[in-house]
């Protein structure tokens, strides 16, 4: 076990953690209430989270400061934050943590990012399936109120700000931040065309910034301790601690906190390893969406934003779902390509119409019926989808299909070619 | 194709869901009631077992101003809502990769054996529904499942069995 200072879970260990009374007991709301009593100058704060190099931790690793400046601070007029807890990128669980057990971290973050953007309002879009962190959140947002730390003319600064949470009802579209936008408006989860972003026309047509949960959570630790230690936790350009939630073939699956650069094999092992002496297959590093890489590669990479984009995948939402040597790679894709399907929105015919091709495709070639020229034709279909969506939905569904079949092709041709798994030697049941 | 069930219950809001509904409109600027549309199609499922028929569907838009169509479009969008009758208990099974991995296979196999019923199906005596789900988020504890509001995590045939023993 390595020595951590950990961020996000630095109260899960202490009992009832999502209280206020052990959030103040670690230190909290110390930032929010010395920036209201002292004024601070907002564009102080947002250089440190510049300097901190605080990626945001949703999935698309922006820097955090770059967007909230993108906010005019001293134009006139209703601004937003919004934190987006639509965690729903498979293999992901850690904003939900977040929620059950440090909710008044991410209330904090979330008061903090509303003061420096001069955001008066904010919304929490927390997924409709989270009923314990749901409740969890609003509880703490009572609290908040109730301590004055919320509302209007917190703690006789003359700032205000109103928080509230939001209910989703599934739809992992709504992870999409224009989408969340849509259904916060309380309509479908279509994601919208990009010019204009959600900086200049964001909720209800005003300027709003969106973070994921995580992100915002990291914010008043980074401010308490400072921007360079944060950043010296991390690696150049890639600050900080960093939750990975590793699931599959482990034999102690968990939310790790690490800091970011930690070689991959160090988090394996903090896993417990591959279940039952297996050999490692294959590891999808960033949730469903980013592209899986094989065992040898993964074992000599480190786990953050740079590291896992020079080899061709992504550190994603930081889902780390691992595959030993039993697994059928024709039967994962078949699924994660059934997903996409039915989560694409149905706006963009590419999306729409792809990636229900290539999910068909796929149980196709599953189930005994693949032809030779189907791998060619996923790879076109899939070609065909990426680039030409509004949103990146299509861009995910596109490149697990390109980086399974790069990686494992012979895996498929063989399905293809004996109409059966050339691990189980069998036919897959139909669910 | 997505098809309405019409019913001939009529569906009213209670006083108590109706405040609910409230507390949720008193959140949106004041322009912006239609905020609340997804909140209150979650208290209407609930007041009206557990789906949304076109009569509660008509109440939430009656409720908070809107044309039936702004209702409708949002409730056939999102997978928790359900546009036809379900049983008393709704298992939501997670079957994606995760839990793929950790034997959900197996977990379904058990349900459907267990109550003789197909993915998406409801039980003969109305006492419950078996549905397929993505990713719930609870990827650790995998395999999952969605009763009502709780996750049951680390499923095993045994497991279930214990559920549906507390059920019966």
């Amino acid at each position: 076990m390595i020595a951590v200072d950990q961020i996000c879970f630095r109260a899960n260990d202490l009992p009832e953690p999502w209280t206020l009374k052990t959030y103040e007991s670690l230190g909290g709301y110390k930032i929010w209430r010395d920036i209201l009593q002292n004024k601070t100058d907002p564009v102080v704060l947002l250089e440190q989270i510049k300097n901190s190099f605080l990626r945001g931790r949703g999935g698309a690793g922006f820097p955090t400061g770059l967007k909230w400046s993108f906010i005019s601070r001293n134009n006139p007029g209703q601004k937003y934050v919004v934190c987006n807890s639509d965690e729903g990128e498979p293999g992901t669980c850690k904003d939900r943590d977040i929620l059950r057990y440090n909710p008044h971290q991410l209330i904090e973050g979330m008061a903090i990012a509303g003061y420096v953007m001069g955001a008066t309002v904010g919304y929490n879009y927390i997924r409709g399936e989270f009923d314990e962190p749901i409740h969890r959140f609003h509880e703490a947002l009572k609290e908040a109120y109730a301590a004055g730390f919320l509302g209007k003319n917190i703690l006789n600064s003359g700032f205000d700000f109103d928080l509230y949470h939001h209910i989703g009802a599934g739809a992992y579209i709504c992870g999409e931040e224009t989408a969340l936008l849509e259904s916060l408006e309380g309509k479908r989860g279509n994601p919208r065309f990009k010019p204009p972003f959600p900086a200049s026309y964001g909720l209800y047509g005003c300027p709003t910034t969106i973070n994921n949960t995580e992100t915002f959570a990291s914010v008043p630790v980074i401010l308490e301790k400072g921007a360079d230690w944060f950043l010296e936790l991390g690696k150049p350009k890639n600050g900080g601690m960093k939750i990975f939630c590793v699931s599959g073939h482990v034999n102690n699956p968990g939310n790790f906190e690490v800091p970011l650069g930690l070689p991959f094999k160090d988090l394996l092992e903090m896993a417990g390893g591959v279940r039952n002496g297996h050999r490692l297959k294959a590891v999808i590093p960033g949730g469903s969406s980013a592209p899986i890489l094989p065992a040898d590669i993964m074992m000599n990479l480190d786990m953050d934003f740079d590291s896992l984009a020079q080899a061709g995948s992504m550190l994603g939402s930081g889902a780390v779902i691992v595959m030993d040597e039993t697994t059928c790679m024709v039967k994962i894709l078949a699924r994660i390509a059934h997903f996409y399907f039915e989560e694409s929105c149905g706006q963009c015919t590419p999306c729409r119409e792809g990636t229900g091709w290539m999910s068909r495709i796929l149980h196709r070639i599953l189930h005994g019926e693949g032809r030779k020229e189907h791998l060619t034709l996923l790879d076109n279909v899939a070609e065909n989808i990426m680039g030409r969506t509004i949103c990146a939905l299509g861009d995910a569904a596109a490149m697990p299909v390109r980086s399974f079949i790069q990686h494992f092709r012979s895996e498929f041709e063989y399905h293809i070619e004996h109409g059966k798994c050339n691990l189980s030697g069998h036919h897959h049941d139909r669910n | 194709m997505i098809n309405v069930t019409v019913t001939d219950t009529v569906f009213e809001l209670s006083k108590h869901d109706k405040a609910e509904i409230d507390a949720w409109v008193a959140q949106y600027p004041l322009e912006h009631k239609r905020s609340a549309v997804i909140p209150a199609l979650h208290i209407a499922q609930k007041a009206n077992g557990g789906w949304l028929s076109e009569e509660a569907m008509k109440a939430v838009a009656d409720y908070l101003g809107l044309p039936q169509i702004q209702v409708f479009e949002v409730a056939t969008f999102y997978s928790m809502f359900e546009l036809s009758p379900v049983g008393k208990h709704k298992l939501c099974v997670c079957t994606n990769v995760s839990c793929m991995l950790n034997g959900s296979d197996e977990i379904v196999a058990h349900l459907k054996k267990r109550l003789k019923i197909n993915l998406g199906e409801t039980t003969a005596d109305n006492k419950f529904t078996l549905k397929e789900v993505e990713c719930l988020g609870a990827c650790v504890n995998a395999p999952v499942l969605q009763l009502g509001h709780q996750f049951h995590e680390k499923l095993t045939p045994e497991k279930i069995d214990a559920l549906l023993a507390e059920l019966e």
